[in-house]
């Protein structure tokens, strides 16, 4: 063996160069995806600011040609939808993530639940509108609130589940033994201390996961659909903000078009204030 | 991997039939301490204990009483079964799916490893200290109270009474007793150490097993938790697992020393460190290999 003098060394500048070469490429992919964001949020804020007024939040939208009124049903609708869809979607995808982590483990059943988790992550979320559609519109016989929060709560279900498996998977097992060792049964130590010790990471992956819905505007097209008017009663065509945006957006009115534009601007400022939360949520998890 | 030179080595994990036996005879041992010490009860006897980590096993016949109000002392070589053997006692071990004991265990004549026994209740009388203080996510009273909870209906100046009791015997009560709504993560490596004594004891379990307990916090915490199990066997049977051998001198009466999965030498604490029987014993005491 040749002492290490000997050997020929690798050349330092070589290295530093691959080294500046490579934090240039992550830098500017960085910028870049930051750069686009900023220029959709600056957009929009340019853009649909002009729309916000008392009317754009409190008023039912003006039939056409006729200029005011506002969306303010469709905000209400997409609240109470996603209300609905999270009432649905949340508690059985955590159900499904605690049966993953705690429960089921390496069988086989939970090996091909979270292969269908996987596929179902990947589902184009039109397709989930389709299934919505298929088994709730021709049974109500109208398109309606119901099965539009169907098929966001089946969006967001797999979502939830992951990130429930991810984030109690990371609980310490001493944490499950200790509780057991005090004589808790399975299901109180699962629920009254692992699931405590995970309590900030879950109500993130939660809200993380209504955040992934609220943009959603294809399953609503045909299960929701849109309505003009008020709509609280979810067994009908009900009111939301992306169909809004939507139809605004394709019509020929600057008024609807500026409008499409106002509706945009909120669901990004709604998203932003969700994000935040989560961020609060976990800072205080931390201390 | 080193090739350990000792006779109980040549072993093969998997054919029970051909497992050769340690040196010693575990139940001369134990039967000669029972004549030594007639007037002591024997809380725990474990007999033929063997432990599976899936295909690999881990204990061999083990065979061992624990005295009830003494402080036994396990020791040994790292992976030599330590703490697998006392996993076996309240059953934690059944955590994990592949994990399987066979063999007897008993407490006060009925055999905890047996099908139609209450884990649960195994559990609330031999309670388990484990070597990373791991309080719950929740208050220091809750901490407690917990365990108290989930056994027994007590109304709230119980609770609260009880509470206490067990952070005054867990020497922990003066330095808590303003805190015991902030949450139990917030404590000391050490006073969270000794928040999962008194929360173990509050339910005043009969055998206390304690694995490693002081490997992660320093050594004043150290000895305030060795004088609380000074403390502590006066009510209960305690098993503590060590690497540290001064500290098993110093707080257990008797020793066992487990080499490989075997028992191979138990005896008074005093007799095991001074003039231990087996050579392995010997070895491991005096630092020669472990």
């Amino acid at each position: 063996m040749r002492a290490l003098s000997e050997v020929p060394h690798r050349s330092v500048a070589g290295r530093r160069s691959s080294d500046i070469v490579i934090k240039v490429l992550a830098w500017i992919a960085a910028s870049l995806g930051i750069a686009l964001m900023g220029w959709v949020i600056v957009v929009c804020v340019q853009r649909g600011i002009a729309a916000w007024n008392w009317d754009f939040f409190t008023q039912l939208p003006t039939p056409v040609g006729e200029p005011g009124g506002g969306i303010a049903n469709a905000l209400v609708g997409t609240l109470i939808m996603t209300a609905l869809a999270t009432a649905l979607g949340v508690p059985a995808g955590f159900f499904a993530g605690v049966y993953l982590a705690e429960f089921g483990k390496n069988s086989r059943f939970a090996h091909g639940m979270r292969m269908v988790t996987n596929v179902m992550m990947g589902i184009p979320s039109i397709i989930v509108g389709l299934f919505s559609y298929m088994l709730l519109v021709p049974t109500l016989g109208t398109f309606s609130g119901w099965a539009g929060a169907l098929a966001l709560a089946v969006i967001m279900l797999p979502v939830m589940a992951r990130t429930t498996e991810d984030i109690l998977n990371l609980v310490p097992n001493e944490m499950r033994e200790s509780a057991l060792a005090v004589g808790a049964p399975r299901w109180r130590a699962t629920l009254g201390v692992v699931v405590k010790a995970a309590r900030a990471g879950l109500l993130t992956g939660a809200i993380l996961a209504v955040v992934r819905v609220s943009g959603e505007t294809a399953p609503l097209l045909f299960t929701a659909l849109n309505s003009a008017y008020w709509t609280i009663d979810p067994g009908q065509p009900y009111a939301n903000l992306t169909v809004t945006i939507y139809q605004y957006a394709n019509s020929p009115f600057p008024d609807w078009q500026e409008k499409a534009w106002g509706a945009s601007l909120l669901i990004i400022v709604l998203v932003l204030g969700a994000n935040i939360t989560v961020r609060l949520i976990a800072q205080r998890g931390k201390q | 991997m080193r090739e350990p030179t000792t006779e109980v080595s040549t072993a093969e994990p998997q054919s029970q039939a051909t497992v050769v036996p340690p040196r010693i005879e575990v139940d001369d041992v134990t039967q000669a301490g029972q004549e030594r010490h007639s007037d002591l009860e024997v809380k725990m006897s474990v007999r033929n204990l063997d432990f599976w980590y899936g295909k690999s096993q881990a204990l061999f016949d083990n065979s061992i009483d624990y005295y009830q109000n003494r402080v036994t002392a396990i020791i040994g070589p790292s992976g030599c079964g330590k703490s697998t053997h006392i996993r076996c006692l309240n059953r934690i071990y059944e955590l994990y799916r592949d994990h399987k004991a066979s063999g007897e265990i008993v407490l006060d004549g009925n055999n905890v490893l047996g099908s139609g026994v209450d884990v649960l209740d195994v559990r609330r009388r031999v309670g388990m200290i484990f070597q990373k203080p791991s309080p719950f996510p929740m208050t220091v009273f809750e901490n407690i109270a917990y365990g108290l909870k989930l056994f027994y209906k007590l109304n709230r100046s119980e609770l609260r009474d009880r509470v206490e009791d067990a952070l005054r015997r867990a020497a922990l009560w003066d330095e808590v007793k303003d805190k015991l709504n902030e949450p139990g993560t917030g404590l000391s490596g050490g006073q969270q150490q000794r928040l999962c004594i008194a929360r173990t004891i509050a339910t005043e379990p009969e055998v206390v097993l304690m694995d490693e307990p002081c490997s992660a916090i320093d050594p004043i915490a150290t000895g305030k938790i060795e004088d609380l199990i000074e403390e502590l066997k006066h009510q209960y049977t305690i098993l503590i697992v060590t690497h540290n051998m001064q500290q098993a001198a110093r707080v257990s009466e008797y020793t066992a020393f487990f080499f490989q999965g075997y028992i191979v030498e138990f005896g008074e604490t005093t007799k095991l460190f001074s003039n231990p029987d087996q050579k392995q014993t010997e070895d491991y005491i005096t630092g020669r290999f472990g």
